[in-house]
């Protein structure tokens, strides 16, 4: 296992903080938006497009999230939570592909 | 920016600052600055973002900027490919050096392992994953296991904030903005 460097340490804190930090949105809907996991509509659009084509979203997938109760502050959470969530998945695959390569070598 | 707690949301003494920084730079805060400084308790990337961009590699600064604007181009985030695109101008001192490395990868006039880099850090942003094939050729072009950590490292902060840019909706400054912006960025890092 590679030594944790700042840049792990800091990462797992980034982590750490999104979904179990004070939040106003629950600690099961940032999880959901962290995993891209099931949410109701319309929700369930806009994590999955952070998470995949964050280029597409327009002004209606965010109003529309509005429209459904959420708070900006909540909405502002699920998006970080969804952005954070898919960029990890990637960083730590890679990671994972790195060490076994080395380790072979 | 399209939630209004976002344009609006701050503090008096955040305020201040932003008309004090508008008034010596003669432009706007930055939406991207702007984001770390509303409940940096909750998001707070940005000690992860100075360690990348700014910690000690063996990348320079320059290269850091250009994977940073070419991860943004894979995921087509308007906002981040110009920011980042000066911020490695400006390092490099070479415009035309970047705006190749965007416009085709594989015929820019680049080293063999950056280009390698970029190439892995390319599809791992496009497919979401890598395997161990495209890894192998990043190690075989002659890049160490640690300067592939610092690249994905660069990858990880720049698929938050191309993600964010994209979903909060960021005003793309003209180009003497984004200047001034890579000026700040060059000068005084993340922080």
């Amino acid at each position: 296992m590679a030594t944790e460097d700042k840049k792990r340490i800091l990462h797992k804190a980034t982590v750490t903080r999104v979904l179990d930090g004070d939040g106003r949105a629950s600690h099961a809907q940032r999880r959901a938006a962290y995993d891209n996991a099931v949410l109701a509509e319309p929700l369930s659009t806009l994590v999955n497009k952070v998470a995949k084509y964050a280029y597409t979203i327009t002004d209606e997938n965010i109003s529309a999230a509005r429209a459904s109760g959420l708070s900006e502050d909540e909405l502002f959470e699920i998006i970080i939570c969804a952005a954070v969530g898919q960029a990890t998945r990637q960083y730590e695959t890679a990671l994972l592909v790195l060490e076994a390569v080395t380790q072979k070598e | 920016m399209r939630l209004e707690i976002l344009n609006s949301g701050y503090n008096f003494g955040t305020k201040v600052l932003f008309a004090f920084i508008r008034i010596v730079s003669g432009q706007p805060v930055p939406d991207a600055a702007k984001l770390g400084f509303y409940r940096p308790d909750f998001y707070g990337a940005i000690p992860f973002t100075h360690e990348a961009m700014r910690g000690p590699s063996a990348w320079s600064v320059g290269d850091r900027e250009l994977m940073a604007a070419f991860v943004s181009k894979m995921n087509e985030c308007e906002f981040c490919i110009g920011a980042h695109s000066a911020v490695a101008s400006s390092a490099y001192q070479d415009k035309a050096k970047v705006a190749a490395v965007l416009s085709d990868l594989e015929t820019a006039p680049i080293e063999e392992p950056l280009r390698a880099t970029l190439r892995m850090l390319g599809k791992l942003t496009r497919n979401h994953g890598v395997d161990a094939n495209d890894m192998q050729a990043v190690l075989t072009a002659g890049v160490s296991r640690e300067q592939i950590e610092d690249a994905l490292a660069v990858c990880f902060a720049f698929n938050v904030t191309n993600r964010l840019a994209d979903a909060f909706g960021f005003f793309v400054p003209d180009p003497k903005g984004m200047e001034a912006g890579a000026k700040y960025l060059l000068s005084r890092g993340y922080r």
